[in-house]
């Protein structure tokens, strides 16, 4: 690859279609992408848009029926196939029969990694989300935050540049959702990893994204595409700016335009 | 404290109960094989005298509780354990071969269910087969078990063993399947994203995952067994065990020993279940289970 920014995901005409009972689903129609290397990537839009199954497709949980797409230049499987990605889903998905670093341990394992480069990668990584001294801590005895923080540390444990994260504060409460987005931020600048970020929340979208993909149901396509021109420096109170309000407006218009409030 | 309030109590009371019931029923039933005795003896005892001899026939209709814990206390405590009157001799015989063929029924139910999670042919052939299984009645199936083993000379416990077997891997097996499939659909989909192999997906989450649901299916396996293990005496003409001692008791009338046979048998069975729940809740809490 060449240029400043090789791509990382670049989808170009996808479609995909779901065969249910009450008929065929349009999932995702028409969809052009491209993700550049390092980009803090957020899709948003109400449920049913097909913002879930288009990151389900990038990480060969969904194979799409029409167009085409390549993640970091192969097929998604072949990029599933050399762990070219961490996932977080929405819920934390800890196993609840291993400890904290036993859970981040998991990928190591299957992956086939030497019990020292393990430890050493877990002990990097648990610091990296602040989770030190939870080691031996069951996933029970830990909040919703401290969990959604570790499966972070576990989806970050094998160095995948693309982080593909589906929903991964929606359950959590105002205020541990906003430090999270904060420590999000600041491991994404340390790390500089490749984020693609699904979320209906509009200024956790707006406060975390360097480009906003909004999207619209009926059939799942993109209705508009954001470049932020906030700075890389994000302090929380950024969000009562005038620019980041503007782009919170823009944000809403291309909801509305997308049809996203109607019934 | 409050497990005693809660559980102790609301048993006790019932059970005070039944013994009382059973008194009752002990003197209603024994009542008229009293009235015979004395009509031929010309007594005419008092009413207090006479529930006192229905409590106390040498071959009650319903032995009273009383006669049962003495004759059970006897059998168990006062002889040497290598006495065939010994009750604990007897339950030991009944206990080897339900161990047996516990750990024969677990394992094979353990590998039907793995067989059936995994290969889409057994999932389609095998289910209806394991559930005709149980719908035989052993009762049926039991001597003709014995009598063809004993043909092709396998005797003593393997044959007792196989009984349990076929009553214990049941439910091991239904438990199974049913806890191999537990893992949610996240679980599975991290794997997938991690790229694990078929048998590493199965030894990090199926496995794990199924060990809650394996201890519940023990527990009923484990006392299926036992019946297994009794059934299994009963038309062999076992010499030893809680089902020849059944046996016996029915042949001579010896309605007391039926009954302290029985509370043998129950109490091994409690012991059992009450064991394969100790171990589940040690392994659970192993496994970072939330204590209760």
């Amino acid at each position: 690859m060449t240029g400043a920014s090789p791509a990382v995901v670049s989808a170009s005409k996808l479609g995909l279609t779901f065969q249910t009972n009450d008929g065929p689903v349009q999932a995702l129609s028409n969809v052009d992408l491209t993700i550049g290397k390092g980009e803090f990537v957020s899709f948003i839009g109400p449920s049913g848009c097909g913002k879930t199954t288009l990151l389900r497709v990038i990480a060969d949980l969904e194979k799409p029926t029409s167009g085409a797409i390549s993640v970091n230049g192969m097929t998604p499987e072949q990029a599933r196939q050399r762990r070219a990605y961490g996932y977080v889903f929405q819920a934390a998905a800890l196993y609840p029969w291993r400890t904290i670093e036993r859970n981040v341990a998991l990928p190591l394992e299957i992956m086939g990694l030497s019990r020292a480069e393990q430890a050493a990668r877990i002990k990097r990584t648990l610091d990296l989300v602040n989770l030190s001294g939870f080691e031996k801590k069951y996933p029970w005895q830990l909040s919703g935050g401290m969990q959604q923080r570790a499966s972070i540390a576990r989806a970050l444990a094998f160095d995948a540049d693309l982080l593909l994260m589906d929903e991964p504060f929606g359950a959590l409460d105002e205020i541990v959702r906003d430090h999270l987005n904060e420590q999000l931020l600041e491991l994404w600048e340390r790390t500089n990893k490749t984020i693609c970020f699904v979320t209906h929340s509009i200024p956790e979208a707006v406060y975390l994204s360097t480009r906003i993909i909004v999207m619209s149901p009926r059939p799942g396509r993109v209705s508009d595409v954001i470049e932020s021109t906030l700075p890389k420096k994000r302090p929380l109170d950024i969000r009562e700016t005038p620019e980041f309000l503007a782009i919170a407006a823009r944000v809403r218009d291309g909801l509305r335009a997308g049809h996203s409030y109607d019934d | 404290m409050d497990s005693f309030r809660d559980k102790i109590v609301p048993v006790t009371s019932i059970l005070l109960g039944v013994v009382v019931v059973w008194y009752v029923m002990a003197v209603v039933l024994n009542a008229p094989f009293q009235r015979d005795l004395d009509r031929r003896a010309n007594l005419t005892p008092g009413i207090v005298e006479f529930i006192g001899k229905t409590l106390a026939q040498p071959k009650p209709t319903l032995p009273a509780p009383h006669q049962v814990a003495v004759n059970f206390f006897e059998n168990t405590f006062l002889r040497s354990i290598t006495s065939n009157r010994s009750l604990v001799y007897n339950a030991w015989v009944t206990l080897s071969s339900t161990l047996l063929g516990f750990a024969f029924g677990t394992a094979l139910g353990i590998v039907i269910a793995v067989g059936i999670v995994h290969v889409t042919t057994l999932d389609r052939s095998m289910m209806p087969w394991i559930i005709a299984s149980q719908t035989i009645p052993i009762l049926a199936v039991a001597p003709m078990i014995i009598v063809v083993l004993a043909a092709v000379g396998i005797t003593g416990l393997i044959p007792k063993a196989l009984i349990s077997t076929y009553l214990s891997f049941f439910p091991v097996a239904v438990g199974m399947v049913k806890g191999l499939r537990s893992p949610e659909l996240t679980h599975l989909d991290l794997m997938h994203t991690y790229n694990a192999s078929p048998s590493q997906t199965f030894w990090k989450l199926r496995v794990p995952a199924s060990v809650p649901f394996l201890f519940t299916s023990m527990k009923v396996a484990v006392a299926a067994s036992l019946v297994g293990a009794i059934v299994g005496e009963l038309p062999t003409g076992a010499v030893a065990g809680i089902g020849a001692k059944l046996l016996a008791g029915a042949y001579y009338s010896q309605t007391i020993d039926i009954w302290s046979a029985l509370v043998a048998g129950s109490v091994v069975a409690a012991l059992l279940v009450m064991l394969v729940g100790i171990a589940g809740r040690l392994v659970d809490r192993a496994m970072g289970g939330r204590p209760a």
